[in-house]
């Protein structure tokens, strides 16, 4: 049954009524998520795709008893919403926003932190448990229901390895946008411990990429605590030093968050790492090993 | 977003933290008199914003104001990797006894702001906010009560700073750490703070870099930002929010999304085999706006380097006839000359790769997987098709 989605999830979609966000709520109906309203402050009583419209994401609370709420809201207003969101009593928060400042982050993590809300994001593609509901903007029809884990910080190239997989007929539990920022609510350890906990997921596949070092983190946790086998692809292997690459957090700090250190880390954790996202198939497909050799 | 260093001491200067006396000057004629105004040895610095390290090829010390005036002649208008430098920052030589590296900087694996101090200077503290070493004392800022002083007594006391400079130190820090938060800084640093034979504290050497997610709340230091100073395809791509790094290979990418970017430079690296490689980074973002991709063609067939350009497009929820619209609008505005392969995936993407043939010369091709279009590129680049 997957992860973080457990088929009672009654969700909200704040900023319903911007182009996004319409276009994203009609796609997440059409798969199956229960979606019960939207929040756009100053547009309550409209209605989007048949669904209520709200001002405060309280109110819509009170009404719907929605607990899980998409964060489809321009930068300048992206922290604001999550904020309602977890001061409202939303469990699980999704966010897509790309562009939040790096300091509003700090602060919010904090808060999250002292609140127990989920935030998957930002700058996430989103969750989707295929067969049953998603939320956020990964296609539907690239996956299908099965026994894989899929973990990301990347937005398209998860698209491309879910379709590989699928193409394949590999099947898939839950994919997990965890966002391309610096910093995000939900960390790769974070998610493999659900993975590792998921009677229904039988192994993982981890998209990483330069940065930062949640995919060491992850090795480490992979080594010590996972029992379920691992498939890595990671991507900027030919990155120059300094420069960001496209995700605010994709970027190589002096000696620190080279893919070269963190396939060492996960190589040394007993992961099989694909040298491109076609090969990751392959390299599940083949026999299944119960643990690292 | 980075600020030149006399833009950063301006600001630095607004917060009260000392710095010398500089004047930014754009001729030999400027030159001179500024020198011949402060009347006492001065140091040239260019200001050019070429990325990290920028530092140390641009920097000249003269002791009298005509040799100030030969300095600038040949500093401005040379290129400091690829930039032309048109502004010097003269500033008076500072006799110093200690020199201090101070610098506030995000740690984005404990998710706090770290601020450092080191009785050497440090190259390159992003990497060291979490590398540790000996030499670098650190505290962390928690994000709801902020700096403490007693957090920058310990760096003073951990950098064997006298203690009669302890109140001094102090405030600079605090200044530091409000302008580093106030500005939206990912990284204000002091390199070095000098300690003067008087007993003064000086900031000699200043870097504020602006968080690009903030600049829509920071419109003045977004009107700082100098884009004669970067590359122009930079400065393009920054104005078509597109994210573009210029690389030494000869194949052109142009991809949605910044992983799936990475990953098509890392294949074509892989595959060329250190003889032909990317020429440059390009994400156009999640989705396949056709006005994104007309930008980065923009970009790219300027770029004299590139042999041939693979575009690269996974449509998630953009159906794929609608992309190859798009991607033909865009080569109708922009045709410029060279082979160009194409890889389009997503839904609906036979009907969209089936309009692009359709409607395409000869001299480009339209293909399915990922190893195929790098293939296929690379042949092309080698001459081997």
């Amino acid at each position: 049954m997957g992860i973080l989605l457990d088929g009672h999830d009654l969700v909200l979609v704040q900023g319903i009524t911007g182009r996004e966000g319409s276009f994203h709520t009609l796609q997440m109906i059409e798969y199956g998520t229960q979606v019960v309203g939207g929040v756009t402050p100053g547009k309550g009583g409209e209605w989007v795709h048949g669904l209520p419209v709200f001002d405060t994401v309280a109110a819509a609370i009170e009404v719907t008893g929605a607990n899980t709420s998409l964060v489809c809201v321009n930068a300048a207003h992206a922290t604001d919403a999550i904020y309602e969101a977890i001061n409202a009593g939303i469990k699980l928060i999704v966010c897509i926003t790309e562009g939040i400042p790096v300091l509003d982050m700090i602060k919010l993590r904090e808060h999250l932190r002292l609140t127990g809300s989920r935030l998957i994001g930002p700058n996430s593609p989103g969750l989707l448990t295929p067969g049953r509901a998603k939320i956020g903007i990964i296609p539907g029809y690239i996956a299908m229901p099965g026994s894989v884990g899929v973990v990301s910080r990347s937005g398209t190239l998860t698209y491309e390895i879910v379709y590989a997989l699928t193409y394949e007929a590999i099947g898939q539990t839950t994919c997990v946008g965890i966002g391309g920022d610096p910093i995000v609510g939900t960390n790769f350890v974070e998610v493999l411990s659900m993975f590792e906990d998921d009677p229904q997921t039988e192994q993982v596949v981890l998209i990483g990429e330069i940065g930062g070092r949640a995919e060491i983190d992850a090795a480490a946790f992979i080594q010590a605590e996972m029992t379920k086998p691992v498939t890595a692809f990671i991507a900027g292997r030919s990155a120059p030093e300094g420069q960001r690459m496209g995700h605010a957090g994709a970027i190589i700090a002096g000696r620190e968050g080279s893919a070269a250190e963190k396939i060492e880390a996960l190589r040394a954790a007993g992961v099989r790492i694909a040298e491109n996202p076609e090969a990751i198939p392959g390299l599940l497909a083949g026999d299944r090993p119960n643990r690292r050799v | 977003m980075r600020l030149h260093e006399y833009q950063a001491k301006q600001r630095f200067a607004r917060y009260q933290i000392p710095t010398p006396a500089g004047h930014v000057v754009t001729s030999p004629q400027d030159a001179y008199a500024v020198a011949a105004a402060l009347a006492q040895p001065v140091v040239l610095k260019a200001q050019v914003l070429t990325g990290r390290g920028g530092r140390g090829s641009g920097v000249k010390a003269a002791f009298n104001a005509a040799e100030a005036q030969n300095h600038a002649a040949e500093m401005l208008g040379m290129k400091i990797k690829g930039v032309i430098v048109r502004k010097l920052l003269i500033e008076p030589v500072i006799k110093s006894v200690a020199s201090i590296y101070l610098g506030i900087t995000c740690d984005r694996n404990v998710s706090r702001l770290a601020i450092m101090a080191s009785n050497a200077p440090i190259a390159d503290i992003e990497a060291s906010a979490h590398l540790q070493p000996s030499t670098i004392i650190r505290e962390y800022i928690h994000p709801f009560s902020g700096l403490h002083n007693y957090q920058v007594r310990n760096l003073a006391n951990g950098l064997n700073l006298p203690r009669e400079h302890w109140d001094d130190f102090t405030r600079i820090a605090q200044r530091l750490y409000r302008c580093g938060i106030e500005s939206d800084a990912t990284l204000a640093e002091i390199d070095p703070l000098a300690l003067t034979p008087d007993g003064r504290l000086l900031a000699l050497s200043s870097r504020l870099v602006i968080d690009d997610n903030a600049l829509a709340r920071q419109p003045e230091l977004r009107a700082m930002h100098d884009s004669d100073a970067e590359l122009r395809a930079l400065a393009q791509a920054r104005a078509a929010e597109i994210s573009y790094i210029k690389l030494s290979g000869q194949i052109g990418c142009i991809v949605n999304g910044a992983g799936l970017a990475m990953t098509t430079m890392d294949m074509i690296t892989t595959y060329g085999d250190g003889t032909v490689g990317p020429a440059n980074f390009l994400d156009i973002g999640g989705g396949a706006q056709a006005d994104k991709v007309t930008a980065g063609l923009h970009i790219i067939l300027a770029d004299p380097d590139v042999k041939v350009i693979l575009l690269n497009i996974f449509g998630g929820t953009t159906r794929g006839d609608e992309v190859a619209r798009g991607i033909l609008q865009a080569l109708d505005e922009i045709r410029g000359e060279g082979p160009l392969v194409i890889r389009l995936m997503g839904t609906h993407a036979e009907e969209g790769r089936t309009l692009l043939e359709s409607a395409c010369p000869n001299d480009l091709h339209v293909v399915t997987t990922l190893n195929e279009a790098t293939q296929l590129a690379i042949a092309i680049a080698l001459g081997t098709l």
